[in-house]
């Protein structure tokens, strides 16, 4: 057991961090709010230049042959610029897909190039009936000479509005919540029939609506084998569960240190608050609940891509309850304890709570996670 | 002791709903069905039609316009409201500087101020916070100079909630820098729009709304007349209308609303074959809202019953803000979990993301984070019960 970074990954994390205070710290992203795409495609490719973007894709991909815990680390530092570039869509969810299902050809096409930061990427998953489960599909690509043709609606795409291609989960056999029969098809983003409706969300951030009427594709854009993605897709959720974990847990960071900093600098009474008991009592169990968080989110990464799939969503669940409930009581003490500055929006602990409600709900919420947790062996197993 | 209603307490609450039925305007029953988010216009649009049936101030003496009702009746006229999700009316005139005039101001004040009040003609608003002086209100630096029959106030106010809407703003503000800090305040009314000086800037709350402003004055004279009570006397009445607000604070109503609204969400979320309101868990969580909103509603009732027979609110109104706003918050996050990925919506997500009835739960959500700040914040009732009420050892 060893739960030291490595000298690279150490570096790793002082240039992203270094490079987050300087480039993209909270006030980039409070002007990029107001703006269409909500991100910069400058950006995206100093990011690149940085290495992120294929930091975990295989060597032989054209990666730098790095793991989740990688990623994790850049992840924890943009969650505390709240970096709006699409890194979870693009890189974890789609990335890590294309990687693991991608023929030779189609990785050349739809990897190489975003890991080049040209491109950017989405994974359209959910739609509105279907909250998180994830077999729940109602979308259907039916075969049309040597193509597919696909129709339905998703929603809350990340990166949905912008990317250049999207990988989308649809149906060619089954029934609407069958695991079996749905299958990975990737569309360019602004091909024939797939209408886009832009939606602004609570963290500033955007995602969309995609609408495909029959959208066609050629034979060389299904992904892995025709109706067996379930197994895939799933893995790529927990990728983003553990995602969440990462980023959430800059954020849980941001809020805790702003926190303690203003105990100490905001007086009332003729002293400063940090020096009531009920408050320092507070900020020791923000301090507890961020040290979990931090547990949670090393869990979640060096367990994000293990080969047991009944291990691998145990540990992610368990992690991302953490973020939920140890994440909320940080975040609501944080805007209790600034008083009233705490509930303006010129105020970035705002930012930071919304946030990380965002990513409380996203990748299967708290209820969803010990749900799933108890149908599981981990649970199951008395002894 | 007894909870159930006579027969004439049954009469009551039916000629009460059926009249909210007929008087309450169609858009505003549509509204009222969408989660009840009134614009402010129609919150005045409602307070004047109770007003023409005399109803706008239920907890008045008979003698200035209130109803003569007694605490069943009050109670049923309020489960009613909430029944029908009626607009909420705002508390800064009839709960709050209303109340206030009639215990401690003279003829002529109660004269000018209490009919418009009353009316809904005049909208007020509350200054009593500073940057500096939040929870210790005491701090308060707006200076108040005499000069003839006027003060000149000059200084600032913070998180004024409404003042773009209000029309009058009662304030706290230092009349004497001697002796102990609560010893020179003194409270005024004021005319925001016919006074020169007095400057209303709203800002955004993390909601995404202008709920409140900042409110600076600059040589803004006041007359001597519209104090209420003696000079530097001004702390004792503050305190005793905090205890007012407290009461109207703990969002019993609200919580109400919330969990109907969740459910009705729920009913209406699918999930699989189903609802999420026949989900075991979520229905289970929500049930455990309900039941200690209950305990909650019978602990407001014993207050309400013990001010009727002239007691004062005194330390359990503090208990009633803690346990109410954290109930409030906790049903706002239900709301929220009840949403699953639509959480992640805002006001401006289009319609094909976010039903329209689900537009403000996440604005709502954010912005009462600030329940348990505001009115005094939860941590000072904390420090109120186990001072005055527990009377426990201080450090
Ligand atoms: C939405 C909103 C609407 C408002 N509307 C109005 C209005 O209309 N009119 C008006 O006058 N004011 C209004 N207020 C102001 C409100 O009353 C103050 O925000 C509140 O009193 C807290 O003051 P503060 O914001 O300065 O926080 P601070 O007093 O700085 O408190 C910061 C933190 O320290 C804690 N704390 C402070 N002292 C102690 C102590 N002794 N022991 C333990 N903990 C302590 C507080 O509980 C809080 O968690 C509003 C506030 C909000 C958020």
């Amino acid at each position: 057991m060893n739960f030291d970074l490595t000298e690279e990954q150490q570096m790793i994390m002082d240039q992203t961090a270094k490079f987050v205070a300087q480039e993209t710290p909270v006030s980039r992203f409070r002007k990029l709010r107001e703006t269409e795409r909500g991100w910069e495609p400058e950006m995206w490719a100093r990011m690149a230049e940085q290495g992120w973007l294929g930091i975990a894709i295989p060597e032989a991909q054209g990666g730098f042959g790095g793991s989740f815990v990688d990623l994790a680390i850049i992840l924890e530092q943009l969650g505390r610029g709240l970096v709006p570039e699409p890194f979870i869509a693009s890189v974890v969810l789609a990335g890590g897909i294309l990687s693991d299902q991608a023929d030779e050809k189609q990785c050349e096409a739809y990897l190489t190039p975003m890991m080049e930061g040209q491109t950017s990427l989405a994974f359209a998953y959910s739609e509105t009936q279907s909250r998180y489960n994830l077999s729940d599909c109602l979308t259907r690509a039916e075969k049309v000479g040597d193509g597919w043709k696909i129709s339905g609606e998703k929603v809350w795409v990340l990166n949905g509005h912008a990317a250049d291609q999207i990988i989308v989960a649809a149906r060619t056999g089954g029934d609407q919540l069958d695991e079996s029969g749905l299958s990975l098809f990737v569309v360019d983003g602004d091909a024939q029939g797939l209408e886009c409706i832009r939606v602004p969300g609570m963290d500033g951030q955007r995602t969309a609506v995609l609408r495909f009427t029959d959208v066609e594709v050629s034979a060389d854009r299904l992904l892995g084998r025709e109706g067996d993605a379930f197994a895939t897709i799933e893995k790529a959720v927990d990728r983003g569960a553990a995602a969440a974990c990462a980023e959430g847990l800059g954020q849980v960071r941001e809020l805790f240190e702003r926190t303690v900093a203003y105990l100490k600098e905001r007086e009332q009474f003729g002293v400063p608050i940090g020096s009531f008991q009920a408050l320092q009592h507070i900020a020791s169990d923000m301090y507890a609940e961020m040290e979990l968080c931090n547990s949670a989110s090393i869990l979640a990464s060096i367990q994000a891509d293990h080969p047991d799939s009944e291990i691998r969503k145990a540990e992610i669940s368990a992690a991302k309850l953490q973020l939920s409930d140890g994440g909320w009581f940080i975040q609501k003490n944080a805007i209790q304890l600034f008083g009233g500055i705490g509930v303006t929006d010129e105020q970035d602990e705002g930012l930071f709570f919304k946030r990380l409600r965002v990513l409380n709900g996203l990748f299967g919420d708290a209820d969803w996670h010990v749900s799933r947790f108890q149908s599981l062996k981990a649970f199951e197993a008395v002894v | 002791m007894e909870l159930s209603y006579t027969p004439e307490q049954d009469q009551f609450r039916d000629e009460v709903r059926s009249w909210i039925a007929e008087s309450m305007p169609a858009t505003m029953k549509k509204h009222a069905e969408d989660g009840a988010n009134f614009e402010h216009t129609e919150v005045m649009e409602w307070h004047k039609i109770l007003y023409a049936k005399g109803w706008a101030a239920p907890g008045w003496p008979e003698e200035v316009g209130g109803t003569g009702w007694d605490v069943s009746q009050r109670a049923i006229f309020q489960e009613e409201c909430v029944r029908a999700n009626a607009p909420s009316l705002s508390p800064f005139g009839l709960s709050m500087v209303g109340p206030l005039i009639i215990q401690y101001g003279n003829e002529e004040q109660k004269k000018r101020f209490l009919p418009a009040i009353l009316a809904g003609e005049e909208i007020w608003c509350q200054g009593y916070s500073e940057p500096n002086a939040g929870s210790d209100l005491a701090n308060l630096q707006l200076r108040a100079e005499s000069d003839g029959d006027d003060y000149i106030l000059n200084g600032q106010k913070t998180w004024t909630t409404y003042a773009q809407y209000a029309d009058w703003i009662f304030v706290l503000c230092r009349t004497s820098a001697e002796g102990k800090k609560q010893e020179g305040i003194s409270f005024l009314l004021a005319d925001i729009h016919n006074t020169d000086g007095i400057d209303v800037k709203p800002f955004l709350t993390t909601g995404g709304t202008l709920a409140f402003s900042e409110t600076w004055f600059k040589d803004a004279r006041v007359p001597k007349a519209n104090r209420v009570g003696p000079e530097n006397g001004g702390w004792s009445m503050a305190k005793a209308l905090l205890g007012h607000e407290r009461t109207g604070i703990g969002g019993i109503t609200e919580s109400e609303r919330g969990l109907t609204q969740v459910k009705k969400n729920a009913q209406r979320t699918a999930v699989g074959n189903s609802t999420l309101f026949d989900d075991p868990t979520f229905r289970a969580r929500i049930a455990r809202k309900q039941m200690r909103l209950r305990a909650i509603e019978i602990f407001n009732l014993r207050a309400l019953a013990a001010a009727q027979v002239g007691h004062a609110p005194g330390a359990e109104s503090s208990v009633l803000k803690i346990v109410g706003t954290e109930l409030q918050q906790e049903v706002t996050e239900l709301s929220m979990d009840a949403l699953g990925q639509n959480a992640m919506g805002w006001l401006d997500s289009p319609e094909e993301a976010l039903p329209s009835h689900q537009q403000a739960i996440a604005s709502q959500f954010n912005y009462l984070r600030a329940a348990t700040i505001y009115g005094g914040s939860n941590e000072i009732q904390k420090n109120i019960i186990s001072k005055h009420l527990l009377r426990l050892p201080s450090a």
